[in-house]
């Protein structure tokens, strides 16, 4: 990556938020942002200066204004043929410049408005704060680019006509509007994490970034509600989770499943930061879902082997986040801990409770057979790793689980 | 911008007239968004609607209101907000929005 490439993934997002919040329109802001950069390419052959972040807003404010000054131009040459049309003055005071405003708060509040459907406030959130491509937004959610690159059309035309605002909502609306912009941060994270061992190198490095990018989305919400334990579980289970993310690929490009992952390639830092904001999540008051989340990641995180995991634990976890959220999915994640905490017996009632909701979700199957497999149940297992094979949809998983139904006997 | 709230509730409740508390709620409303107000009225039931339309020329005159649904519109504000939350948090204080459902539409500006 060159210096200007990553001082676009680094500054693009906060002076985009800058540039709208100055301008008001998406659409100028972000064509004069890239002009600008194109610029810098070229302006700097060794290299970035140290002033980069307001050369760039300088510069792109001068894009705005060439913009604005032709179509001004244009009518101006209608109404009066040939006239000179004034020059506008921009101030170009390095030291002003310098301290280009953090709009993001803003913006990221405008990108998740509720009244914009969710997938683009995703596509929207990604494209303006984290400066990611169509194309690579496109790819990293499996549609096609013409489609993403309608998505955001349409997202950006509902924010001018319908006049979705740029602010931070007010203390009333806070609790809510935080609670939407949290999920779609997190749906960003699990879509760069549970999709990052399909990618190809390249995809990968785009789903990489899909972590990186709500990671750091998330930074920034805590700075604006530091008293948060929301929030601060929120990054807490997404430092912990990000931190597994090189031990569950092998070389291959297989998954690695978390008891057989080489534990000495987890990231310590962000383990260690991740522990030290759940820590104090906890301690702000009652645990919402994502302190619970953490929670397990943590009790993970803390066994040194995998033998060494504090599985009843982790069951009795499971047991507070269901009566929190009681979803299936949480339901079917809760039966495989207490397989691991009590032993299969017990946790095959509990999975076959969930036969009807989860009938077509390949991860049920999975545990299911890994259970009857345990209890020596060869050949139903053997088929309950064909349905679940049948059901998958990501290769890696589809290679897992055909090599287990064959070692079974399938 | 201006903004027109359209209150969508089931008029079953209305069938056999208004209830004095819930009138009250709406002068209380008048009252505390007064100056954003430009305009607002109730419908009479749908049963005194009556649709037109004109088809090759010829208009075609129905009864009843566009779309048989569970809700119907029963009234609308005109409002004047400086932005869609605004909007969204005047619509949030109609009393009918606990019962059914208020669309805010934008108001579109010909130049």
């Amino acid at each position: 990556m060159s210096e200007v490439d990553r001082l676009f993934r680094e500054e693009w997002g906060r002076l985009l938020a800058a540039l709208i919040r100055a301008y008001g329109d998406f659409d100028l802001a972000e064509e004069a942002l890239q002009e600008a950069f194109a610029a810098a390419v070229e302006a700097w052959p060794a290299g970035p200066p140290a002033n980069a972040r307001a050369w760039l807003y300088g510069t792109a404010r001068h894009k705005v204004i060439d913009r604005v000054r032709r179509g001004a131009a244009l009518a101006q040459k209608l109404a009066e043929l040939g006239r000179e049309h004034e020059a506008v003055d921009v101030e170009l005071d390095p030291d002003a410049e310098d301290a280009v405003p953090d709009e993001r708060l803003r913006l990221v509040f405008t990108c998740c408005h509720p009244a914009l459907p969710l997938d683009a406030q995703v596509a929207l959130t990604l494209r303006t704060l984290g400066g990611l491509t169509t194309e690579q937004i496109a790819h990293a959610f499996l549609v096609p680019s013409t489609t993403m690159a309608q998505r955001l059309v349409r997202a950006k035309a509902k924010i001018r006509e319908a006049g979705i605002p740029y602010v931070v909502p007010g203390a009333d609306d806070l609790p809510e509007r935080l609670d939407g912009v949290m999920s779609v941060v997190y749906l960003i994270f699990n879509e760069g994490y549970n999709q990052s061992y399909v990618a190809a190198a390249g995809e990968a490095l785009v789903r990489h970034a899909l972590c990186a990018e709500a990671i750091g989305l998330a930074r920034l919400l805590l700075a604006l509600v530091p008293e948060s334990a929301a929030v601060e579980a929120l990054l807490a289970l997404m430092l912990l989770t990000d931190a597994r993310r090189d031990a569950r690929v092998d070389a291959a490009g297989d998954l690695v499943l978390l008891p057989q992952q080489d534990r000495a390639r987890w990231d310590r830092a962000e383990i260690e930061e991740g522990q030290r904001l759940l820590t104090a999540a906890l301690a702000r008051g009652p645990a919402g879902t994502y302190a619970f989340e953490a929670a397990i990641a943590a009790v993970h995180a803390e066994a040194a082997r995998a033998d060494d995991t504090d599985w009843p634990q982790i069951a009795r976890l499971y047991d507070r986040l269901f009566a929190l959220h009681p979803s299936p999915v949480v339901a079917l994640n809760r039966a495989a801990a207490v397989s691991m905490a009590e032993g299969p017996a017990a946790a095959l009632p509990l999975l076959d409770a969930l036969a009807e909701p989860l009938a077509d979700y390949h991860l049920w199957h999975a545990a299911r057979a890994d259970v009857l497999a345990r209890l020596g149940r060869q050949a139903e297992a053997a088929e309950a790793y064909a349905s679940a094979h049948r059901l998958a949809t990501n290769e890696p998983e589809r290679r897992f689980l055909a090599r287990r139904a064959r070692e079974l006997g399938a | 911008m201006k903004y027109l709230l359209l209150i969508y509730e089931n008029e079953k409740r209305f069938e056999k007239g208004y209830e004095a508390s819930e009138l009250g709620e709406y002068h209380a409303f008048k009252k505390e968004f007064g100056s954003k107000l430009i305009a607002g009225h109730a419908l009479k039931l749908t049963n005194t609607a009556t649709s037109v339309r004109v088809r090759d020329g010829k208009r075609l005159t129905t009864d009843g209101p566009f779309a048989e649904t569970k809700e119907q519109l029963g009234g609308f504000y005109l409002c004047e907000a400086d932005d869609l939350d605004e909007a969204i948090t005047i619509a949030g204080k109609i009393p009918a929005a606990r019962f059914g459902t208020i669309e805010v539409r934008p108001i579109m500006i010909f130049s």
